[in-house]
């Protein structure tokens, strides 16, 4: 149902990312999916000229990424949200909010991963 | 420069775009959504309502010993979005064009009504 | 002169949400700039594993409190598109129609809070009387000012009488006239210009590579809008994007001044070409799949990807706001600036940080 994906692997990230980037592509966000078996995917949206393109990437929760922050700086931003939402780790952030760019530090359960449906519909 | 200066003086002239509220109050709009009300002798407690209700603020209760059902709507919890009057089989939900009046306290909307036997079994019985 | 840093916001008079940026000051000009979000944070990206896919319309409407028609009507296209439900045109329509009413009355609250950015009072106070206009049509043509609850997964609830519709192109029509009346003050006003002509400038390249979005990257002369994308009636309307090359305040605030008066003319257009027919498809079945889904706010790009495995609750909502794609821009044009334009440099972004928390 997605159009015109490339799978990637940890090592050819970053220089598929870069490639994006000398091709004029501009980065749109990524987004991170809990798919179980601690594994999670990551889907990486470019644009140029109103097209899409994704990179899929899929990775061990318990590994670190490789940080794209050094390629596109607004990177950042997303790879502090999904250190906080899912706890995967990027190696070689720009600027790390250190599991505290939403949550405070008293939170320990990581929101998005929890599969415990701990909250009951209110009476 | 004195580029503002007519649209001033236009507002000086005219008169004040608002009004003296609790005085003077506009006609409510016919689609607005204001409150929620049930209309509890046409309600067959089919629990449609809290089962699409997206704030989940509706609780309908059946007592089958008494034969009376219960509906409780939290109006403080109800975001006003009409999904259940949509959902409604026999339309006893509806929604008056005037907004809840401002409260002191938290109350809830409880609503004690009989249940009906259903029309078939009612027609079957005959 | 020893470095300072001066703690802006989460409480500021110009900013109506709490946004934090650290700014690191040397004389009164801004070095650098670091923000800290997480005041506004709801986790409504969570809520998709006890809400099911029709109750989350509700939900991602409350994603932004100024453009929730859009959010909405975004989600149910990716819902729609995933299930194969084809809407009627009229529903395609009707959803143009209050998308585009959205991002005018979004505008002109922006046009207001960006004059009292810079302590031009009397202007915001003209800007968002023009504005009650837009919002009285919402209010009685959807039931609800800002939270129009009008999306459903196959179409529209509420349906435009013919009457509905003259009264909406006159009080349009009155709204632009009023507009037009304070062009000159909000374009070529002395005073206004001194405050935003050459403040943070964000160069296109700038603003390419830090995947600014909306007025922001049309401001800085590319010419990238969601609408092009096609969809609802955006097929049958005529359209081209606004987009002004400065890159500086004021070519923001002119993107977001003449797409006002744009968004009216698509408002006309829609309602001239409305078809006759139904305004909802029906809606069987659970979401199996996954789609990414993107439309033009009010501030920019808005991307949706919804994950769904055949079931009622969704596997994944991931939501990309525009503000959240403005923030690294932001960043880029606050070095170098004045301390006393910082609050106009935020603002021209058009900043809404419950959206970018979420």
């Amino acid at each position: 149902m997605i159009e015109n994906q490339i799978d990637v692997t940890l090592e050819s990230l970053v220089g598929e990312v870069s490639k994006m980037k000398s091709d004029g592509q501009r980065m749109v966000t990524f987004s991170c999916t809990n798919i179980g078996d601690g594994k999670a995917d990551i889907i990486y949206h470019f644009d140029k000229n109103e097209v899409l393109t994704n990179l899929r990437l899929t990775v061990d929760m318990d590994k670190p990424v490789p940080s794209i922050s050094g390629v596109y700086f607004a990177a950042l931003l997303i790879e502090n949200e999904i250190q906080d939402q899912f706890d995967i780790k990027f190696e070689g952030l720009v600027l790390d909010f250190g599991r505290k760019l939403y949550l405070d530090d008293e939170v320990t359960i990581i929101p998005m991963c929890n599969n415990t449906k701990a909250m009951k519909p209110k009476k | 420069m004195l580029n503002m200066t007519p649209t001033v003086l236009k507002n000086l002239l005219s008169k004040s775009s608002t009004r003296m509220y609790p005085i003077e109050k506009r006609e409510p709009f016919e689609r607005y959504r204001g409150e929620l009300f049930n209309n509890i002798d046409e309600c067959i407690f089919c629990k449609k309502c809290q089962m699409k209700c997206p704030s989940q603020c509706i609780t309908v209760t059946k007592d089958k010993d008494s034969g009376t059902g219960t509906w409780i709507c939290d109006p403080f919890a109800c975001i006003y979005c009409s999904i259940c009057v949509d959902h409604c089989p026999t339309g006893s939900l509806y929604m008056k064009p005037v907004h809840r009046a401002p409260s002191a306290e938290r109350d809830m909307m409880e609503q004690t009504g009989k249940i009906k036997p259903p029309k078939k079994k009612a027609k079957a019985k005959k | 002169m020893a470095r300072t840093i001066i703690p802006f916001g989460p409480q500021h008079p110009v900013l109506p949400e709490p946004l934090h940026v650290k700014l690191v000051v040397e004389d009164e000009i801004v070095q650098e700039a670091i923000p800290a979000l997480g005041y506004v944070h709801r986790g409504l990206e969570k809520l998709a594993e006890i809400r099911d896919y029709h109750q989350m319309i509700q939900v991602v409407e409350r994603v932004c409190g100024i453009c929730s028609n859009i959010h909405s009507m975004c989600y149910c296209q990716g819902i729609e598109e995933i299930m194969g439900i084809e809407v009627p045109r009229r529903a395609e329509y009707l959803r143009t129609i209050w998308s585009e009413l959205h991002r005018m009355h979004s505008h002109l609250l922006w046009l207001g809070l960006f004059a009292d950015a810079f302590g031009f009072e009397a202007l915001f106070m003209q800007f968002w009387r023009i504005r009650e206009r837009i919002m009285d049509i919402n209010e009685a043509t959807t039931g609800s000012r800002v939270i129009t609850s009008v999306n459903v997964v196959g179409g529209v609830r509420q349906d435009l009488t013919p009457e509905m519709c003259s009264w909406i192109l006159s009080e349009v029509d009155t709204a632009v006239k009023e507009i037009k009346e304070i062009q000159n003050t909000i374009l070529s006003d002395y005073t206004v210009c001194a405050r935003t002509k050459g403040v943070g400038v964000l160069t296109k390249e700038q603003a390419y590579d830090f995947g600014a979005a909306g007025p922001t990257l049309r401001g800085s002369g590319v010419a990238s809008d969601m609408r092009l994308l096609k969809y609802a009636a955006f097929d049958k309307i005529d359209f081209e994007p606004i987009v002004e090359p400065d890159g500086d305040c004021y070519a923001r605030s002119t993107v977001r001044f003449r797409e006002t008066l744009q968004s009216a003319d698509l408002v006309k257009q829609a309602i001239a070409g409305l078809p006759q027919g139904d305004i909802a498809a029906p809606c069987k079945g659970n979401p199996e799949g996954e789609i990414i889904t993107r439309v033009e706010q009010p501030r920019g790009e808005c991307l949706y990807y919804i994950k769904g495995s055949g079931k009622k609750f969704l596997d994944r909502v991931r939501i990309r706001t525009p503000t959240f794609a403005n923030i690294p821009p932001l960043l880029a044009m606050l070095p170098n600036c004045e301390l006393a334009d910082v609050p106009v440099i935020i603002l021209s972004i058009d900043p809404c940080i419950s959206c970018t928390e979420r």
